[in-house]
């Protein structure tokens, strides 16, 4: 499970690519790459409000889009920085289902070493792809 | 960078690639820029446009702006005007920073009035406008109150103590889209932006303290028009948008549009980031009166954004905001569609104009200008990088082509990423300083990403537009002190 920032594919925003074993893992690795760019070291955040999310999707690709989606709306609607606890994401005739916990804190100049605003995810390039390892999201932010 | 080979040069400042360049196009694609601005253009720029030209519905072509650059389905920089009764409209064509604009506001101080006291301004205007990622405005409205807010844009801020009377006129729509409905917008949106009124964001969102060089002044009839009369005479820009409301907004549609899109309307696209609706739909109009509102609340954003600063001010001098004369010079709106009526043909139409990361940019004597700005033409103001200088424009009455439209910045030529790894945000605050100009930011990461050398010349930008007939320079702005969210 790991992310790296690439700079080829968005001259104005930040671009992302996530890896993981299983869904799961790069579900993780894409929500802490987008934190990452609001905050420098996001271990620094302390979990001290917890938020709970369930999503449906009938397509995995637009279930992570969705997901970040929710820490995009948290950031703002109630200021929270948040990290994955636990998630975990079911395969159903009808689609996907995603249930996680997350937890975090709002933003603190002072113990916080804060990057830019993540205003939206994309759909500029926007992929999820099984790969021989597990999986590979690619994300641009808007920024 | 590799320009398409049957791209066509037309002019010293515009270019085209014709409509049959992709399948689908339905009208040719135009790209305004010099030479040097072209060669340097990456490639996104020529494929997005030409993506744009094949939307139903485009009218004459589909426009790129010299300080273009690649965007999410529209460049930024993209324009593209729509007949509403057969056309889409397209949140990829406006962009999910709805109206994300530019105000400039003049003193009647010189910059040897304002040297002394440049960091007590900056420190002032730092500590008093939020700025930065999850920063909140000091309002707090009710859920209800922020929905009438959205409806009334700029007048609301007059009906509450927090405008002049002038500020209205002196905004682009009188700081209002007409027709806005908060009920055609999501209560996530509302939680997103409800407190965040007056508040900067970040990324190249800023707001800076400038100086009008008397070497800098191009056209010294316009710039009195425009109240700079002055030699260093000291002006303020800034530059944010509608923050997390419409960034909501334009998500929320986005989403919508891929789900109707094909299947109730029968449309398809060459990127998903131009999902679209029929402007004559159900679920189009809904979009348009919410991105409206979105429109509205970047208004009232900037409204209280020059409400803190002429407080900073007054404060700092120890005058009232009125004797230091701080007049708004304009606001501009980037990223909207907008009805506009344009003469096409010998023939008059109303169009569905979308600008993304472009500056609507009237002629003298067109509807819609204030009475004090009907001869000289709209102004235009163009954020440079922090560290390069801005400028003030005017539109011309060449520009129809364009549909009146002009650039809006000096567009990057370099990515976040890049740009992070090749400067250090410490060092450029430092080097800034020595230069004469004092920054304050919550980001040093952030500075970075910004520095000048990620930035397109400003300079080459302005010119294209002006070889282009789109808007002529009147006065360029020097930079002294900035505060970056």
């Amino acid at each position: 499970m790991s992310y790296r920032y690439i700079g080829e594919i968005a001259t104005a925003d930040i671009a992302f690519e996530a890896t993981g074993e299983s869904l799961e893992e790069v579900f993780i690795a894409a929500a802490e790459a987008l934190t990452n760019v609001m905050i420098d070291e996001p271990d620094k955040i302390e979990r001290k409000e917890k938020v709970e999310v369930r999503l449906e999707n009938a397509d995995a690709e637009m279930l992570l889009f969705d997901f970040l989606g929710e820490l995009v709306y948290y950031k703002d609607a109630r200021r929270l920085f948040l990290r994955v606890d636990e998630i975990r994401i079911t395969k159903e005739d009808s689609g996907y289902g995603l249930s996680a916990v997350l937890s975090g804190e709002a933003p603190d100049p002072e113990k916080h070493q804060l990057g830019a605003d993540v205003k939206a995810v994309t759909l500029h390039m926007f992929a999820l792809e099984q790969t021989d390892n597990g999986w590979k999201a690619t994300v641009v932010l808007d920024i | 960078m590799t320009r398409p080979s049957a791209l066509k040069k037309l002019t010293r400042s515009l270019w085209e690639l014709p409509a049959t360049y992709k399948p689908g196009m339905l009208v040719p694609a135009r790209i305004y820029g010099t030479e040097k601005l072209i060669g340097e253009m990456d490639d996104g720029v020529f494929d997005q446009v030409s993506n744009v030209a094949c939307l139903p519905g485009i009218v004459e072509h589909a426009l790129c702006m010299p300080d273009g650059h690649w965007g999410y389905g529209f460049p930024i920089g993209g324009v593209a005007a729509m007949d509403p009764e057969h056309g889409v409209i397209s949140p990829g064509g406006i962009g999910f920073d709805i109206n994300c604009g530019m105000r400039l506001v003049r003193t009647n101080l010189t910059y040897d009035e304002v040297r002394p006291k440049i960091k007590e301004l900056v420190d002032a205007m730092f500590f008093r406008i939020p700025s930065g990622v999850g920063s909140t405005g000091l309002l707090r409205l009710s859920h209800n109150e922020f929905r009438d807010m959205t409806e009334e844009g700029s007048k609301w801020c007059l009906k509450k103590g927090y405008a002049w009377k002038e500020d209205i006129e002196l905004t682009e729509e009188h700081g209002c889209f007409k027709g806005a409905k908060a009920s055609k917008v999501s209560t996530r949106a509302i939680e997103r932006g409800f407190d965040q009124i007056g508040s900067l964001g970040s990324g190249n969102h800023y707001c800076e303290i400038q100086v009008a060089r008397p070497e800098n002044v191009f056209d010294a009839q316009k710039a009195a028009a425009f109240g700079f009369t002055l030699p260093n005479q000291v002006a303020i820009m800034f530059h944010c948008g509608s923050r997390g409301f419409g960034h909501q907004i334009a998500t929320d549609y986005l989403q919508l549009f891929l789900k109707v899109m094909e299947k109730k309307y029968g449309l398809k696209v060459l990127d998903r980031e131009l999902a679209c609706a029929p402007f004559n739909s159900t679920e189009g109009q809904d979009y348009f009166s919410a991105m409206k509102c979105a429109a509205n609340m970047a208004f009232v954003n900037r409204q209280m954004i020059l409400h803190m600063l002429r407080d900073v001010f007054s404060k700092v001098f120890g005058r009232s905001a009125e004797d230091l004369g701080m007049s708004m010079v304009y606001d501009v709106t980037h990223n909207t569609a907008k009805l506009e009526r344009h003469l096409i043909k010998g023939k008059t139409r109303e169009l569905l104009v979308h600008r993304k990361g472009a500056t609507r940019a009237f002629g003298p004597g067109m509807e819609g200008l204030p009475e004090r700005y009907k001869e000289t033409g709209q102004p235009v103001i163009i954020g440079g990088s922090m560290e390069t200088g801005s400028y003030l424009l005017a539109g011309l009455s060449t520009g129809a082509d364009a549909f009146y439209t002009t650039a809006h910045g000096s567009g990057r030529t370099m990515s976040r990423h890049q740009a992070k790894k090749m400067y250090r945000g410490s060092k450029l605050l430092h080097d800034m300083e020595e230069r004469g100009i004092y920054v304050r930011t919550v980001t040093c990461g952030g500075l970075a990403e910004e520095a000048g050398a990620a930035y397109k010349e400003i300079d080459e930008v302005v010119e294209a537009t002006e070889l282009a007939g789109l808007s002529s320079r009147v006065l360029k702005l020097t930079p002294v002190g900035n505060i970056k969210g």
